[in-house]
């Protein structure tokens, strides 16, 4: 199911960039690299402008960003301790680039890089392999007594199911994020061709609610691997 | 039937038998989140942070089944199969 306008393709395909027609089809194929280009665009822009002129006392666009973040960081001190504070900078830029990809769908012509499943596999597989990146970190080899559970003869019933628990996650986390984008794009499309008028609207609204769940259970749940992956074996 | 008239009855089942379950649960999820916060308002955030987690957690049922329906309807690895099956039938 293609989308029915995107605004990156028309325009290259207007400007063209002395590509071959060959090679302006195959652009509409990476549309949610570009969008995530778009998305990382809009975030750094945003970083810029809130630190361009810093005051003691913010106000406006430099108000508005610390509290973001500063509500980001909260949720890092309550989920993962005071130790999870080194985890700031990435778990807040999985927040921030999720939610404003998420949110860049609801302007005409933008479509959400998360509504591609090649996205959210490169995201949950940052996750996933920082999670253990920590874990062996911290715990040194030891962390393997995390997957053999807690009496030594459980091990080859232990060990089999934990491996599989820990590679559902980047899956889950993954199918997860793109299911909820993807249906949300479908069931507008849906609407929007069955009816065009008002009805639509209040789907849009809904979206706007599933961008921001969304965005927060994926960083939440990063966050409590990261939890996990940081707490003794029992 | 033709083929693709049995591949949007059978997505259409799997939603409709993948949802009606995750909602109800949902629904039961909500309401003892709901009782929880009555009884102890201060604990409100918590209790419904932990919600809104289980709350994905059990959607994500419901998404694994829309993914799979999307599959069997516009990305079905086995439609050349299945037509070079029913062309060598015929």
């Amino acid at each position: 199911m293609t989308h029915p306008f995107l605004f990156f393709q028309w325009l290259v395909e207007k400007l063209k960039f002395g590509y071959t027609s060959e090679q302006l089809a195959d652009f509409g194929y990476f549309n949610h690299v570009t969008y995530a280009w778009a998305t990382m665009a809009i975030l750094i822009l945003a970083g810029f402008l809130a630190s361009r002129r810093l005051q003691k006392d913010p106000k406006g666009f430099q108000n508005f960003m610390e509290v973001v973040l500063e509500q980001i960081e909260r949720l890092i001190g309550e989920t993962m301790g005071s130790e999870g504070r080194a985890f700031f900078p990435v778990v807040a830029t999985l927040a921030l680039f999720i939610l404003v990809s998420n949110l860049i769908a609801l302007i005409p012509g933008f479509m959400p890089p998360t509504a591609n499943p090649n996205t959210n596999l490169a995201l949950a597989l940052v996750v996933f392999l920082l999670t253990h990146a920590i874990g062996f970190k911290k715990h040194g080899l030891s962390y393997i007594k995390h997957f053999t559970g807690p009496i030594w003869w459980l091990i080859p019933l232990m060990l089999p199911i934990e491996i599989i628990g820990h590679l559902a996650r980047p899956v889950s986390l993954t199918l997860r994020l793109f299911g909820n984008m993807y249906g949300h794009e479908v069931v507008l499309m849906v609407f929007l061709s069955l009816a065009p008028a008002i009805v639509p609207i209040p789907m849009m609204l809904m979206g706007i609610l599933v961008a921001f769940i969304q965005a927060f259970v994926f960083t939440l749940l990063s966050m409590i691997y990261f939890a996990g992956a940081l707490e003794e074996a029992h | 039937m033709d083929y693709f008239t049995w591949c949007i009855i059978t997505a259409g089942a799997a939603m409709t038998l993948g949802v009606v379950p995750t909602a109800l649960s949902q629904g039961m999820a909500l309401k003892s989140a709901l009782e929880g916060v009555a009884r102890n308002p201060n604990a409100s955030g918590k209790v419904l942070t932990t919600m809104l987690i289980g709350l994905a957690m059990i959607e994500s049922l419901a998404i694994y089944v829309f993914v799979v329906a999307m599959i069997v309807l516009v990305a079905n690895p086995f439609t050349d199969k299945v037509l070079q099956m029913l062309g060598a039938a015929h």
